[in-house]
């Protein structure tokens, strides 16, 4: 399409980027080719969005180059980089909804004549620009009238229209059903055909091998590295988003001691689910039992240990604990189950900041007993003490607030308090991330010493050789169902990256995914 | 010839009733109709105006429909509006702020409906926008209240001063009239002056910080409250001081509500300027000329400003507490 | 819980405003600081400070457990304005005073459980929430006195508002028993901890299985209570119900005295003595303006600018800018626990 030698389109070499001494890009290089449409993947943290926002000026990087057909380019913020030819697309579509499409499409730069704005030619000019996306709709009628796909179109006409270059297109198919996104590939091939790079942001393999011609994976702020999509098999790439070596020999730690699946389960969950969140799934747990949970982001897995817990409701299904059908109405529940949870984002969810780690750990033995039953202050102290000692918790004394420990002492707190009220079943959701590696080893021995305690654990983890380290038995999720369930000899890191990577059963649902709902 | 013209003017009456009964608002037996846009009933002076006249409506047989506009110029405006849609013969307004009336004073003008303002003035380029104006002069009840310490004192008195919320008109006029009287009288000084808000309980904090201030009470030879809500927290200050109000500390304050007849009939207050709650006694009297022979009045009717003592305060706390 | 005195040092900026205007008082008014028995009463300009602030040290009370919770009680006035009307009007009509004190309290738990539900249940924002019974509790309290000022002469009533226990008059008496009351009933339960717990994060705090509802009912409860009583004291002081008056704006007030004694609007630790204390500053700034003579123009100016001083004298920012005073550790963040030295 363009001349062999001619330099790339966009040319990313050695990005660094770190926020508080933590290093969210380091020497990524990335090259955008004229016409081509390019997936960027990643894991959480993997450092995706670091990039696109360095790359569209809203973050200034540290060190490396960016260089724009050859030239060099230093955007300072999303104006600048809009006038450098990048446009950049959200998941949500960041246009105005109450104004006409039309006004939307030239909001900033509307024809003028006479010192007025020319809405006659603004709105013939955008009739002609949404014609060529095959799109014919009212341009007079405001934005908010038409559905997701279509607004994201106009936003895509927009920055297109802008004379982009490079477009960046941000998990616009987030909130898009199946027929909706089969209309937004057209339109991307037809803006490829028209020598525009794409860099597209997605969670969805099935949409990638679709609509990609390369693929680049980062993780941890690092490149994994650069394929053309059609000589990279799906599995490979899963190995590559999980920065597994297929090679590399998993080893397992031996389960404790065999566990007979035909004693009754501690927890049973049967056709448990939530509409838009879990497909219904069955899940039994026994005393001194480890479940995983794998899954790429978005899968379902955090959703699966949020409805275990009772944080969201289901709306299908029932729990049996230890025999008995129960309710499972909220937190509060769980709790007097006997159930604990670590969320997965330990600064919202978990911890109380401003409070002691004292407080921290004694709060949900305090909650369930009641507030009418204070648990003296000495008490507290020994408690506090005791897992302080126990798990190791780095920390001047109990009185400092939890907030101004480390990630790993945070966790290792929060640990705490569900040992303190002495559960019988631990929801642990991804419980070593962003955690130094001392207290990474530290968390996965205190995992196998409660299970060997006789706990029943389902832990939620994108660490395969962790996942596989400590779990009986693996649940690997994708598209929001629970696929498949490895057990003995079949949980390895190679069977789950496999299961991972099938292809998605033709109907059952569209990857049509769904916006996360939290209280 | 003559019973013609009876006839005649028999069958001129019918059609009139007739057209009479067509209108909504016209009382079928020929009855005045006002429409008054009341402001709302954020005082017991607010209260006892509507109260005051309903009861003055009644007396003349006129049928008085009442709007509370809770405090919104725009409900004056629709009630204003409505009013003229239902023809009244008169509408009253107690204009909740001064400015904002000019268009619909049009409508209700071209209308041929005469507008009198009750209690308060507007500000308008168009003085035939409304008929006439029933206020009170707030200046005067200063001078009035003024006068009246003056005389009582010889001219020889240290007053203190409880202002009602600052910058509002009525506290700045009350001052007004009163410092006149001041400046007539080198004997009389204010001593000391702050906000009491037209509240109870700021008149009583505020009177107690003036004992304190003036030795106790010893300095002060009367207070002046410009409304006799502050007078009444201010008694309670003077009474917990241990003084005696009303022989101690003269008492005098406006506005003359029933409370401050009572204290005056226990003698601890002493006198009180009347802002009587009856603006629209006169009004219906101006309306009712004009009515009969055509004659307008005049732009402002002036209410009085009387001055009430113990000796009449039984009798007057008497009739007036049904009317608050 | 920083219920207690010992961050004697963390509270320095409040004691020190409060003795700052105390002083700046008696320097405009030397009589400041002399007390008499009045009647069996204590009777002086401090006294006035104590006795005066009372209302607004009983609504920084409860709203101190309200903003600790990161809410706010915009009603906490007219809350003040319906038990008042209700004692007054009941009183007039000739009920005992127990009754009369049962039916007003009363009234004040339940505007407080009606904020707390509007909070708790329906997830309301508390400004929002509260700013409906802001607006519409003034139109009952004036529903129940029919719009008139409703004077009554039962002096048991008017008792609370300026009778006296041992010499101390009745207001102060009962802002010091509800302070007791509030600090026991915090510290000696598991309350504080929910409290302070739910205001830092409330969905950490229900996910450890913090009944989060009904925390936050209950200090809109207790908040409301509290405004109850503010209202019979102000009532009972003027013999009288002012539904239009009584309490307007204190909300203001007792928030700024809530801010003042050093409990943030973010939420979390609380401290209810530093909050009357903030309550007394206030107060103490009102009675020397009035004293002082000053024209009542400049109230407003005066005690915005003295009120800056105090804020910031608690700013952070300020605080590392200037020298410590000695004793006082600045507090520096540790990020970073220690790095483990063995693998």
């Amino acid at each position: 399409m363009t001349h062999p030698h001619a330099p790339p389109l966009l040319a990313i070499r050695g990005l660094s980027k770190a926020f508080l001494g933590v290093q969210a890009l380091d020497g990524v290089d990335f090259t955008l080719r004229h016409g081509e449409v390019h997936a960027l993947l990643g894991e959480n943290g993997a450092g995706k969005s670091t990039l696109i926002k360095t790359l569209t000026g809203v973050y200034q990087r540290d060190g490396g180059t960016i260089a724009l057909c050859g030239e060099e380019i230093a955007p300072r913020s999303v104006e600048d980089a809009q006038r450098l030819n990048i446009g950049t697309v959200y998941q949500e579509v960041n246009l105005l909804p109450n104004l006409s499409v039309a006004e939307n499409l030239f909001l900033g730069r509307q024809p003028m004549r006479f010192g007025l704005v020319d809405r006659a030619a603004m709105r013939r000019r955008a009739r002609v620009i949404l014609d060529g996306y095959g799109l014919s709709i009212d341009v007079a009628a405001p934005l908010q009238r038409f559905s997701v796909a279509t607004q994201q179109i106009v936003a895509i006409a927009r920055a297109v229209d802008m004379s982009a270059k490079v477009l960046i297109l941000d998990e616009p198919t987030a909130s898009l059903d199946a027929q909706e996104v089969a209309v937004l590939f057209d339109v991307m091939r037809g803006l490829k055909a028209r020598g525009i790079g794409i860099v597209f942001v997605t969670h969805f393999l099935d949409q990638v091998y679709a609509v990609c011609d390369r693929i680049t994976v980062l993780r941890n702020g690092r490149l994994v590295g650069e394929r053309r999509a059609a000589d990279l098999p799906r599995l490979d790439l899963v190995a590559m988003m999980l920065g597994r070596e297929l090679e590399a020999a998993s080893h397992r730690l031996a389960q404790p001691e065999e566990i007979d699946d035909s004693r009754p389960p501690l927890v049973r969950f049967q056709g448990f689910g939530k509409t838009r969140s879990v497909a219904p799934f069955d899940l039994d747990i026994r005393p001194g039992e480890v479940v995983g949970l794998a899954g790429l982001l978005g899968s379902g897995r955090t959703e699966t240990a949020r409805l275990a817990f009772g944080v969201d409701r289901a709306d299908s299904g029932s729990v049996t604990v230890d025999g008995e059908k129960t309710q499972l109405r909220g937190p509060r529940e769980a709790v007097r189950l006997g159930f604990g949870y670590c969320p997965e984002d330990r600064k919202k969810e978990g911890i109380v900041g401003a409070l002691s780690v004292r407080e921290n750990i004694i709060l949900a033995l305090q909650a369930r007993q009641g507030w009418l039953k204070p648990i003296p202050r000495r008490r507290q102290q020994e408690i506090a003490d005791r897992f302080i000692r126990l798990l190791d918790i780095r920390t001047p004394d109990a009185e400092r607030p939890i907030q101004l420990l480390s990630g790993g002492n945070q966790q290792k707190a929060l640990l705490a308090r569900w040992l303190a009220t002495e559960p019988r079943f631990l929801i642990l959701d991804e419980p070593t991330r962003g955690i130094d590696v001392g207290a990474h080893a530290e968390i996965i021995r205190l995992i196998e010493r409660l299970c060997a305690d006789g706990m029943a654990l389902l832990v939620v983890s994108s660490e395969l050789e962790e996942i596989v380290a400590y779990s009986r038995r693996v649940i690997v999720l994708r598209d929001r169902h629970h696929v498949d369930v490895l057990r003995g000899e079949d949980v390895s890191v190679e069977r789950i990256v496999a299961s991972i990577a099938s292809e998605s059963p033709p109907s059952p649902v569209p990857p049509s995914p769904v916006a996360e709902v939290r209280p | 010839m003559s019973m013609t013209w009876l006839k005649s003017a028999v069958a001129a009456t019918a059609v009139v009733a007739l057209f009479a009964g067509v209108a909504p608002a016209q009382a079928a037996d020929g009855k005045l109709v006002v429409g008054f846009s009341q402001i709302g009933s954020e005082s017991g002076w607010r209260a006892a105006e509507t109260k005051t006249a309903k009861a003055e409506a009644d007396k003349r047989g006129i049928d008085l429909k009442i709007s509370d506009a809770q405090q919104k110029q725009e409900n004056q405006i629709k009630a204003v509006r409505s009013f003229v849609a239902q023809g009244v013969d008169a509408i009253f307004i107690a204009p909740v702020v001064a400015t904002g009336w000019d268009s619909v004073l049009k409508e209700a003008k071209e209308a041929k409906i005469p507008v009198v303002l009750l209690d308060r003035q507007i500000d308008t380029k168009d003085n035939s926008l409304y008929m006439t104006a029933v206020t009170s002069d707030t200046v005067h009840e200063g001078r009035v209240a003024g006068e009246w310490l003056a005389k009582k004192t010889s001219g020889k008195c240290a007053v203190v001063e409880l202002q009602g919320t600052v910058g509002s008109s009525p506290a700045i006029n009350r001052k007004k009239g009163f410092d006149e009287i001041v400046a007539k009288n080198p004997g009389m000084k204010i001593v000391r002056t702050q906000s009491g808000d037209f509240t109870r309980a700021k008149g009583k904090e505020v009177m107690e910080s003036f004992i304190k201030a003036e030795n106790g009470g010893k300095g002060i030879c009367a207070v002046y409250a410009h409304n006799d809500d502050m007078a009444v927290g201010a008694i309670q200050a003077i009474k917990e001081a241990g003084l005696k109000p009303g022989s101690d500390i003269l008492v005098v304050s406006i506005d003359g509500v029933p409370d401050i007849f009572k204290a005056m009939a226990e003698g601890t207050a002493n006198a009180t300027v009347e802002l009587t709650p009856n603006m629209a006694g006169p009004a219906y009297d101006a309306l009712i000329a004009y009515k009969k022979t055509g004659t307008l009045p005049a732009k402002w009717i002036q209410t009085e400003s009387a001055l009430f003592t113990p000796e009449t305060a039984k009798a007057e706390y008497e009739r007036r507490k049904d009317a608050y | 819980m920083s219920l207690s005195l010992s961050g004697s040092t963390r509270n320095l900026p409040q004691y020190g405003a409060l003795v700052a205007v105390l002083l700046a008082n008696w320097l405009l008014f030397p009589d400041f600081f002399s007390i008499r028995l009045q009647d069996g009463r204590l009777f002086g300009s401090l006294v006035d400070v104590m006795n005066r602030g009372a209302p607004v040290a009983l609504l920084a009370i409860g709203m101190t457990m309200v903003i600790a919770t990161r809410g706010v009680d915009l009603s906490v006035g007219a809350i003040m304005a319906i038990s008042g009307a209700i004692a007054a009007t009941m009183t007039q009509a000739g009920w005992g005073l127990s009754a009369v004190l049962a039916a007003s309290l009363a009234s004040g738990l339940l505007c407080g459980l009606w904020n707390g539900v509007l909070v708790a249940v329906l997830r309301i924002q508390p400004i929002i929430a509260t700013l409906i019974l802001m607006v519409a509790g003034r139109g009952i309290a004036q529903l129940v006195t029919e719009g008139q000022i409703v004077t009554f002469v039962s002096p048991d009533l008017a008792a609370i508002g300026s009778g006296s226990f041992l010499t101390v008059p009745m207001p102060v008496v009962l802002t010091v028993a509800m302070l007791g009351l509030t600090a026991l009933l915090v510290r000696m339960t598991a309350l504080g901890l929910m409290i302070e717990s739910v205001g830092v994060n409330r969905l950490s705090s229900a996910y450890a299985g913090v009944n989060t509802p009904v925390i936050l009912i209950a200090v809109y409860v207790w908040c409301g209570l509290c405004a109850a009583v503010a209202g019979l004291i102000v009532t009972a002081d003027i013999r009288g119900a002012d539904a239009n008056n009584a309490g307007l704006w204190l909300e203001l007030d007792a928030i700024l005295a809530v801010v003042v004694g050093g409990t943030s609007l973010l939420g979390g630790r609380f401290g209810l003595l530093m909050s009357v204390v903030g309550a007394a500053i206030l107060q103490a700034m009102n009675t020397g303006i009035l004293l002082s003579g000053f024209k009542p123009e400049f109230n407003l100016i005066v005690k915005a600018a003295v009120l800056l001083v105090v804020l910031l004298a608690q700013s952070p920012a300020l605080t590392t800018l200037l020298p410590r005073p000695r004793g006082a550790q600045p507090i520096k963040p540790h990020p970073v626990a220690p790095k483990r030295t063995t693998p």
